[in-house]
């Protein structure tokens, strides 16, 4: 396998070696949804970067005999594995594959965003792969390869390992791959449900969104404007524009920061009728080609083309779902549905 | 929860407005309030009944509490609703339901209703197609009615040809069967109402348990019909608008026309102006027999009778065809966005069951819906018409006798009751026969004068919206049907007064954010008033305003929820509206500057000056 896979050749099945997020933004590339180009580094480049850290002194038999309650031990070891992993020389193949891919992605000098993707769904969870780390605006190849690394390095944190002892999985195959994502400079961003997180009606959509990078409405830093749109319809059937008193943005050197928002955008509504009704459209492009509601992470850049940065599986009302709540008893007809409204308020 | 510290007034205390005692005493007795109508829950009927009643007008109510008494309690036999007991007071109708509480009758009367509902609902296409042989029938029935008159002397075909009786006998015969008529036609209205409106609602329970966040607009958009008369109207305004293209007239057409000097001018134009006019008598017959209110008052005057509705919007789609704009109804697109709707929403439902339901459920709406939109255009247009038509020429002819005094008109007739017009009518008879002078002339006069001074001054004075102690819950399914009145309802009501004055809240009917300049019209005779974009704020409109729906930027009404005839055309046009504000018309003054919500339902008062005219 390829130290490198772009997102137009992957897609969900490919989870194991591209991760999730991966897996996720291939999927949309190859139906046609707009994701801002990128490309996932995959499995494959972290075992071959592995494998010669090993030949050097082992890694994954320290791991394993660690003691899951020994955290002066897990402290040391942590620091010495991130050290190695964001010290060390990686094979000439997997740097030569990165800077390849960089230099044809950012052929004009263009920032990207590095995201950790993991490869299991046990490792969404933040307490495996330690922080789900994003880096957002990142310069250059050099950086970028920095922060490949951090990622990386984010599976020997002292949770991750931890974590992984206690549970008692084995070393072998805990891999992490790293999205790297041309970054679009939003002009504003946020999420959209393809079903109401309040009511969990799947005929509705609700999208939440702010000025800036989504980053400032993923965090929880602002709060966002909030819409209702009638998923079929694409009637607005509710707004909330609220107080965006800050949005984040692009810094200098890299990276991001905070600037207060004026008068010109604090209360005024980050997104038209016309967006909403775009992101809609793609909202359930997205639904129809998974085939159940999702959580979606989405970006105008400065133009109003509608991006997507992320799509994953709505969890909360399909986990209630399970539970049960049929809208209507088995075997009641239209009859029995006519007779409940007749006999109004006394039917016990 | 105390229902004490919040209740309306009770009826008791309701006084009769000073100096209007013996125009209330002239409502029929069992219409006025009694000491123990304080233990019922009571509500103003502004719905039906937004102004105060002429005398002669409370047919209307009568007749129908009559025809949907009959229906629920003992025809259908709605297990859990009997009829709605009504009064009067100040000119104003206020209604209260008598529910069923006693279980063992409740189960009696489901065994009763759940035979003869599923009758109708398994022979509904046939039992409607039915219905409308016998509407036609009657209206056939009301037109062939003769108007009134008395010759000086009988002619010798009476005796010769005829039963040798006489003509002042068939003012009786003929006042009697338009009478029997109009209540008739009442339980011809009633017959599948409720059923109709409960298929209705089942659908829209159905869909709002299993779509929390739905709006009734989509759920009227999957139910709304593609033909029902109602929209027919417009349709020959459309028509007429084309045919005048067509045939080279249609420069005559104008904002500030002068109808009769049309009429006049194109029949002096030759043969395209006479076409034309031969095309107008076309649609008038039976398509103008609209009203331009909702057909509960005698002086909704219809189409027929008064053409500057339909002119009103001849100029705006002459202008409209004339630059190549399609203003035609897009039926065909409509019928398929409605299917695709029904798709779209079944597709979501989770399991087999629920899709089995809804599909039954749609099914049925869709069954009833020619009826649940159609029938307005029968009862309460068509043969309402007709039928304040026919007193109107008995109140030409007592004017023509002096009836009314010497400056009276026909319209006076309208503040007699039933009762009274027909004893003046026997007045006449007699003194037609006796050949003596008739004593109408010297007892009616003061008595129009004293109903019409008690009607304009209760026009002056508000009227509570309810009476008495707010029930626990509204159990009554025909009024939560025809009135919308919940509990939740209620307690707004009550708490009416702490809201902000510059916002207006109402049934969201048709989504869109409009901004103009409101027109306050209370009447069609007003329409000339409102220009392009103008915002219509109006006490209650319905189908028949909807040729100006093409030049309004949106609509505001009193009256009506979010099923209401005006919010359904509000949507087939996409036109912003909000209906059910309650209050519009009395709030908002004439060419304030507002914005309207059609999706959120809400009113802003944008202009502060005007408003302090009211303080």
């Amino acid at each position: 396998m390829q130290a490198v896979a772009w997102f137009k050749d992957v897609g969900i099945a490919d989870r194991p070696t591209v991760g999730g997020k991966g897996g996720s933004l291939g999927e949309l590339t190859q139906a046609g949804i707009d994701v801002p180009p990128g490309f996932v580094v995959t499995t494959a480049a972290f075992e071959q970067f592995l494998a010669k850290l090993e030949k050097i002194e082992p890694i994954r038999p320290k791991v394993e005999a660690l003691d899951p309650n020994d955290l002066g031990a897990a402290t040391k070891l942590s620091e010495q594995l991130r050290a190695r992993l964001m010290g060390e020389a990686m094979p000439a193949e997997v740097e030569d594959a990165l800077r390849t891919a960089h230099a044809e992605l950012c052929a004009d000098g263009q920032p990207v965003a590095v995201r950790s993707s993991a490869t299991t769904e046990d490792a969404e969870d933040a307490s495996f792969a330690g922080l789900q780390d994003t880096f957002l605006w990142v310069l250059d190849a050099e950086a970028m390869i920095y922060y490949v690394r951090e990622c990386w390095a984010s599976l020997y944190s002292v949770e991750s390992m931890t974590y992984r002892r206690k549970q008692d999985f084995p070393e072998e195959g805990v891999a992490m791959a790293v999205v790297c994502q041309r970054m679009v400079d939003a002009r504003c961003a946020g999420v959209m449900f393809t079903r109401s997180p309040t009511t969990g009606d799947k005929s509705v959509i609700t999208i939440e969104g702010a000025w800036g990078l989504g980053s400032a409405v993923v965090s929880g830093e602002v709060t966002p404007d909030k819409w209702v749109l009638g998923k079929i319809t694409g009637e607005i059937s509710s707004r909330e524009i609220s107080d965006k008193h800050a949005r984040q943005v692009p810094a200098e050197g890299g990276g991001i920061i905070e600037v207060e928002n004026g008068d010109d955008k604090r209360s005024v509504p980050c997104l038209t009728d016309d967006e909403l009704l775009a992101l809609r459209e793609v909202g359930r492009r997205i639904e129809k080609h998974y085939g159940k509601a999702q959580d979606i992470e989405w970006a105008l850049d400065q133009d109003g083309k509608v991006l997507l940065l992320q799509s994953r599986p709505e969890t909360v009302w399909a986990m209630k779902d399970a539970e049960a709540k049929p809208a209507v008893a088995p075997g009641t007809n239209a009859m029995s549905h006519v007779m409940g409204i007749f006999t109004g308020g006394t039917k016990k | 929860m105390s229902t004490d510290a919040k209740g309306f007034p009770l009826p008791s205390s309701i006084k009769v407005v000073p100096g209007t005692e013996d125009a209330q005493a002239a409502y029929p007795y069992y219409t006025q309030f009694v000491p123990e109508d304080d233990q019922k829950f009571w509500f103003y009927n502004s719905m039906h009944f937004p102004e105060p009643m002429h005398h002669f007008d409370m047919i209307t109510a009568e007749a129908a509490y009559v025809a949907m008494g009959a229906f629920n309690t003992r025809v259908h036999v709605l297990p859990t609703a009997k009829g709605v007991d009504h009064r009067i007071i100040n000119g104003r109708v206020y209604i209260g339901g008598v529910v069923v509480t006693d279980p063992e009758e409740i189960a009696e009367r489901v065994e009763e209703f759940q035979q003869r509902a599923f009758y109708y609902y398994e022979h509904w296409e046939d039992l409607y197609a039915q219905w409308k042989d016998k509407m036609k029938a009657l209206i056939a029935e009301a037109q062939a009615l003769p108007s009134p008159s008395l010759p000086k002397y009988e002619p010798v075909e009476t005796f010769k040809e005829g039963d040798a009786v006489p003509a002042s006998h068939d003012l009786l015969k003929v006042y009697q069967q338009q009478i029997e008529g109009y209540h008739r036609m009442w339980h011809h209205h009633f017959e599948f109402l409720l059923l109709g409106y409960g298929a209705y609602m089942t659908f829209f329970e159905f869909c709002k348990k299993a779509f929390p966040e739905i709006s009734d607009q989509a759920i009227s958009r999957m139910v709304a019909g593609m033909e029902a008369e109602i929209f027919r109207p417009d349709e020959e305004v459309k028509r007429l608008a084309r045919r005048a293209v067509e045939l080279g007239v249609d420069h005559h057409f104008t904002d500030d026309m002068d109808i009769d000097q049309v009429l006049a001018d194109l029949d002096a134009v030759g043969s395209a102006g006479k076409d034309w006019l031969g095309e107008l008598e076309t649609s008038r017959d039976p398509w103008f027999n609209v009203s331009s209110g909702d057909g509960f008052y005698h002086y909704h005057r219809s189409w027929q009778d008064d053409l500057s509705l339909p002119f009103a919007a001849l100029p705006g789609y002459i202008e409209k065809i004339k630059a190549g704009t399609n203003i035609e109804r897009p039926t065909e697109q409509l019928i398929e966005e409605r299917e695709q709707l029904v798709q779209d929403y079944r597709d979501l439902l989770d399991t087999e069951e629920e899709k089995a339901a809804y599909d039954e459920l749609i099914t049925l709406a869709h069954r009833v819906f020619p009826y649940v939109e159609g029938h307005k255009f029968y009862c309460e247009h068509w043969y309402t018409n007709l039928f304040f038509n026919k007193i109107r020429e008995f109140g030409a002819l007592l004017a023509e006798h002096d009836f009314f005094g010497p400056d009276g008109r026909e319209e006076d007739v309208f503040h007699l009751t039933q009762y009274e017009l027909e004893s003046a009518i026997i007045d006449l008879m007699l003194s037609w026969g006796v050949g003596a002078e008739p004593r109408g002339p010297k007892h009616w006069p003061a008595l129009v004068e004293q109903r019409k001074a008690a009607i304009a001054e209760w026009d002056k004075h508000t009227t509570p919206p309810a009476l008495g102690n707010v029930p626990d819950a509204i159990d009554d399914p025909a009024i939560n049907m025809l009135w919308g009145i919940t509990r939740e309802n209620l307690d707004s009501w009550l708490d009416d007064g702490s809201e902000n004055d510059k916002e207006l809240k109402g049934f969201a009917a048709c989504s869109g954010v409009v901004e103009g300049t409101a027109r306050v019209v209370k009447s069609v005779s007003e329409i000339s008033r409102i220009q392009p974009g103008d915002i219509l704020v109006c006490q209650v409109t319905n189908p028949t305003w909807s040729p100006i729906f093409q030049k309004i930027g949106a609509a505001v009404s009193d009256i009506g929820g979010s099923m209401s005839h005006m919010a359904i055309v509000a949507r087939e046009y996409g036109l912003p509206a909000v209906v059910g504000t309650g209050k519009a018309t009395t709030r908002i003054k004439d060419g304030q500057r507002v914005r309207v919500d059609g999706g959120k339902g809400t009113v802003t008062i944008l202009d502060d000056e005007p408003a302090l005219e009211d303080a």
